[in-house]
Parts: structure tokens; sequence; C-alpha cells
């Protein structure tokens, strides 16, 4: 902009360093270009993120009344495996008797099933460290044992032992009555 | 592509091109009279065997596109059809699956190659920089491709790794959800892998012409490191390089061969034969030979994230190598004492690959019930990769930087020809410097 020709008639758009229409028109291309080139970038990224169909399937029904005392079946629910357990009085005895031990990821047997329905546990069954999916009964706590890296789950699915940084998830879910749950 | 060209077009047509597209001259630079020092040997051959590696990936895997379908109901029965129905289908897939193989094992020795002679070292910084580039984009590619035949190996190796992100605090499951395109790895992971799959070739071809010319700028390294001195020091590439690249990559080929025809499920997983089920976890998942030393790193630590972290400072490192070492002699020929602490690298890394491949309890020394020191079995694969992985680092962030300071280096050789020329034994008579000049 401050380029002057020795000798040169004095330019009348040139002012030295005062701001002048050509530095208006130039900050101005390069902030409509930013813009552009930012307002396109959203809708380039979010394209990755799941798309209407795949959330508008987020939310399955199961019945209960298939899962008797000790037993656990094995529902796909977002394209991952969730466990739905109906626990033993003895599981839910040992369950309790884990709030009280060195937990890594504190969180009371209460807190993860529905008040009045402590026999019904479901939870996302992806293991917290890599997304395995651990075994039912394994482990010495008699929740759940993951084979790839060795973590063991407590029958509140409580993380006891193993890499796995948190407790098995507890998926959005309601007991549209009592022998049927609405998850997600 | 650098220095003043040799190349005179010869022909009407050559001259005509010449002044409006120099590309016959560019050729003619780069890989027929470009000086290149007399004495390297077979471990300089495999920047051409990579070459063609990526060239028979990319062919190869433009054909497999052709077959094969991204759907999680069909991919895993596509491959299957390729290999069993497609004409020739066996064939073109096993060059596939196996070329990967190859493409890391000569990658590997590539890049030992540049740790043993000093490669990385000044001014080569910016070839080797762009070499960590590549490797990087190789392994995106394997794993992508990896994930692309659907089988149980397939499917719970994505989950793994993909798992690994959500281990960055506050976003890490967000980016997660992001790169899987919904809740779990489904079909549109599948799809976007497949997309990947296909793009990252071609960057990474893209980075070998950076590569090649960031080559071409310094000129070679060589095996006693030192510089080139004279035009005396240098054959032209061509028919000294040509020639002997071409033998290795024949004898390379027989080893690529023998996989392909005789054993070609060798390195992959049984467990990939069966198709991809979210619902059951194999036993014992693992990762392709070639990064069973990082999952090893990453499984040797308890901590989710410091693993993780751990997993990709084992790559980081490599970038800031030229950095570490701080001594001036390239050549570990004229380093005797950290000859021995890289031996010891070497073998470290297949230690770990080792580790890696094991379950973390599994006993190293089967039958001995085990050093037992407080809660810890050191007779466990965790152990030891926990001891491999510390050397590891070790090695490129305390040996490297100490010993360029401490040891005390041989006598480097005045020039390339020098040590061959002075060695009484070793010049019969009438032996002269440049004997690629005589008639």
């Amino acid at each position: 902009m401050a380029d002057t020709v020795v000798g040169a008639n004095p330019d009348p758009h040139v002012t030295g360093d005062d701001p002048d229409r050509r530095d208006f028109i130039h900050i101005a291309a390069g902030v409509a270009a930013l813009g552009l080139v930012g307002g396109l970038a959203w809708p380039f990224i979010d394209q990755m993120n799941p798309a209407g169909d795949t959330l508008a399937l987020a939310s399955i029904e199961f019945d209960l009344s298939k899962v008797e005392p000790g037993q656990q079946v094995v529902v796909k629910w977002r394209g991952k495996p969730l466990f739905v357990r109906n626990r033993t009085p003895k599981e839910i005895q040992e369950a309790i008797q884990g709030d009280h031990a060195d937990l890594r990821d504190p969180a009371t047997d209460e807190s993860r099933h529905k008040p009045g329905k402590a026999n019904w546990l479901v939870l996302v069954g992806t293991c917290t460290h890599l997304g395995c999916v651990p075994t039912f009964g394994g482990g010495e706590y008699g929740g759940w044992f993951c084979p790839c890296h060795g973590s063991v789950y407590d029958t509140s699915g409580r993380i006891r032992k193993g890499p796995a940084p948190k407790n098995l998830e507890v998926p959005t879910y309601a007991f549209l009555s009592d022998t049927k749950v609405k998850i997600g | 592509m650098s220095g003043h060209s040799t190349y005179e077009p010869k022909t009407g047509f050559e001259r005509w091109l010449d002044t409006r597209l120099p590309i016959i001259r560019f050729a003619s630079d780069t890989i027929v009279s470009f000086p290149t020092p007399k004495n390297l040997n077979y471990w300089w051959t495999f920047g051409g065997i990579l070459a063609l590696m990526l060239g028979i990936q990319i062919v190869s895997g433009i054909i497999l596109a052709m077959h094969y379908v991204p759907h999680v109901d069909h991919a895993f029965d596509s491959v299957q059809r390729i290999k069993r129905d497609v004409n020739f289908g066996w064939l073109i897939q096993g060059m596939h699956a196996n070329g990967a193989s190859m493409f890391f094992l000569a990658v590997y020795v590539h890049m030992f190659r540049n740790l043993y002679y000093g490669s990385y070292k000044a001014p080569r910084e910016v070839l080797w920089i762009l070499g960590c580039v590549i490797y990087l984009l190789m392994i995106g590619t394997a794993f992508f491709g990896y994930v692309l035949p659907w089988g149980q190996m397939s499917f719970h190796g994505a989950v793994v790794i993909t798992n690994l992100i959500g281990a960055i605090p506050l976003v890490g499951p967000a980016i997660t959800t992001w790169l899987w395109g919904g809740f779990a790895v489904d079909n549109p992971t599948l799809n976007r892998f497949f997309s990947l799959h296909y793009l990252l070739p071609f960057m990474i071809a893209g980075v070998v012409g950076l590569h090649i010319w960031a080559l071409h700028v310094p000129g070679n390294n060589n095996p006693t490191g030192v510089n080139v001195s004279s035009p005396d020091d240098t054959v032209p590439f061509h028919p000294y390089y040509t020639v002997k690249d071409g033998f290795a990559i024949s004898v390379f080929l027989i080893l690529y061969a023998t996989f392909v025809f005789y054993l070609p499920d060798a390195l992959g997983d049984a467990a990939n034969y069966i198709q991809a089920n979210p619902l059951v976890t194999p036993a014992h998942i693992v990762p392709e030979w070639y990064l069973l030393p990082f999952y090893a790193i990453l499984r040797a630590v308890p901590n989710k994230l410091m693993g993780v972290i751990l997993m990709f400072g084992a790559i980081a490192t490599l970038f800031v190598l030229p950095w570490l070492d701080t001594s001036k002699v390239r050549s570990m020929r004229y380093r005797p004492t950290i000859r021995l602490y890289f031996f010891l690298f070497a073998l470290d890394c297949i230690i770990l690959g080792f580790c890696g491949a094991h379950a973390p309890d599994d006993m190293v020394i089967p039958g001995v019930a085990g050093l037992q020191l407080g809660d810890a079995n050191l007779n466990s694969f965790v152990w030891l990769s926990r001891i491999a992985a510390l050397y590891y680092f070790v090695y490129f962030w305390v040996i490297n930087p100490l010993m360029g300071l401490t040891e005390t280096p041989l006598p480097v050789p005045q020039s390339i020809s020098a040590p061959v020329l002075s060695h009484p034994a070793t010049t019969p008579t009438g032996a002269v410097a440049s004997p690629e000049k005589r008639g």
C-alpha cells in the first residue's frame, strides 16, 4: 500500500498508514472467505455424526418375562450388546455388601437399579476399557469378566479389578409395566 | 531434482517437450543420472522395494474395490466371494492382504537402516519426518483396511482402537460417536473406513513424492555416514542402483510370493473367518503382527489414558529423534558403544511384539509359578512388556542424548573412497577410484 515511486505524481488514494478503501476491500474479502470456509466446515464435520435414521432407531422395548432369576439376556441396542440380568437374592446381597468396598468408580447398588426393582439390572454390555463384551458370571465377584484385558465387574456391574476406568454404563430406561422396559 | 542437470534432449520431440514440460529431464535427473554414493549396501534397496509395494497395494486395492461391498450385511460375504468365486480373486486378494505385511516388513527394515546409519541426522531431518508421516499414514491405512473384511477380528479390532479415543478427557466419547457415525461400530463406520482406506494410499503416494524430493536435495546417506566429497564418491543411479535395487526386489518378491501362494493365511487371524458379531468378543483380540509392539505398550500401562498416551508417544518419539541424538557421527559403524544399545533396541521391539501377541496374564516361562513381588507376577507378559516398553523410551530419550556426549567414536574416514583405497588388502594392483569411468 505504502509503495511510492520517487518522482511519481502523488496518488490521491495513498494516504500513508491510514486505512483506505483498498484495505477495507482486502479485509472484507478475507473475512468473507474465512466465514465461508468456517461455515462450510461444520456441515462437513457434522455429516459424520449419527444420522437421523440412526437416532430414530435408538430406543427399544424388551419383555422381561423371558429372563429367569440368575439368568442374563443379551439384547442388541444401538449396535451394542445390552445386558438384562435377573439377579438372585444372593447376588443382590453381594452387590449391597460391595457398597462399602474400595471402589474405583464409587456408586451404591441402589443407584444402579430402579427403585423396588433390585433384581433387574440393565447395563450396556461393553467394557469401559476398550469396548469388548464381558462374559456373564466370570471373575471373582460373580458379575462379569472381560476376556480382552482382564477387567472384573461385580454383580452390580461395578469395576473391581483390571484396567477399565468406569462401571458398566446404566442406559436410560424405564419400566412400562412390571414385565416390560423401554430402553433409550 | 536438485543441482545441475546433465540431461541433453536428443530428438526433436524431446527438445520441443523440454521447453514446455521438462518431464523427461525430471525423470532423467531423478532416476538415471542422479549421483548416488558408490558404497550403498543392500539395506539401501528397501526404498525401491517400498515404492513397488505401494504400487502393488494401490493396483490390487483398486481391483478389489470393484468386487467388494462396503455394507455390514454383505462385506464378509463379498470378501469370501472374491477369494472363492471371482476370477483370480484369490490371487489379487492374497497379494493385497499379504502385501500389507510385506509393506510393513520392508518399512521396518528401512527404518532400522535409518537408525543404524544415522540417516535422520542433519541435513536429512525433513526427509526422516516425511518418512514418519508416511509410516503414520500406513498404520491408518492398514487399520482401516483390516476392518473391511468384517470378520470377528476386524470388527472387535475396530471397537478396541476407536475406544482408545474415548480415553481423551471430556471430548473423547463425543469424538468416538462422531467417528462411528452411530452408537457403536456399525454400517456408517464401515462405509467411512472404506472411503478412507481408498483415500490414504494416494496421500501416501503424495508424501512419497515429497520424501523423494527431500532425498534428492542432500542426496543419499551411505554406510560410512560421511558426506560425498567429490564426484569420485558417487556413481549414477542408473545402471548401478537400478540393477542393485532390481536384484533386491526380485529376492523380496520370492518371499512375498511364498506367502501369497503357499501361506496365504499364515499372517492373518483365524477369527477373521467368522463374520463380525457385536454380541460376542473373541477370547483374545490381537492386531496384525506389524502393530503388536505398540499394542504391547498400550497394555503395559494399567491406566487407560496413560496407555493411549504412551502408545502414541512411542510413534511421536520418532518424529523428534533427529534432535534427541546428540552425536555428530552418523553411522554406528563408528559408534561401537551405542551399537550395542541399538541391537538391544531391535531385540526389544521383537520382545514387545511377542508381548503384544500374548494375553497379559500368560506366563513368559511356562511352568514356573512366577517371581511374585507383592501383587505382581514378574513372570507375566504384562511385566515383560513393561520392562520392554521402558527400554523403548529410555533408548530414545536417555541413551541417544547421553551417548552422543559421553561415547568415544572410532575415527571416521576422510571420504567414502578412503577406507577402500587405503586398505592394502582390498586394493588390487591397478584399481582406480572410479571404475565406472573407464571405457
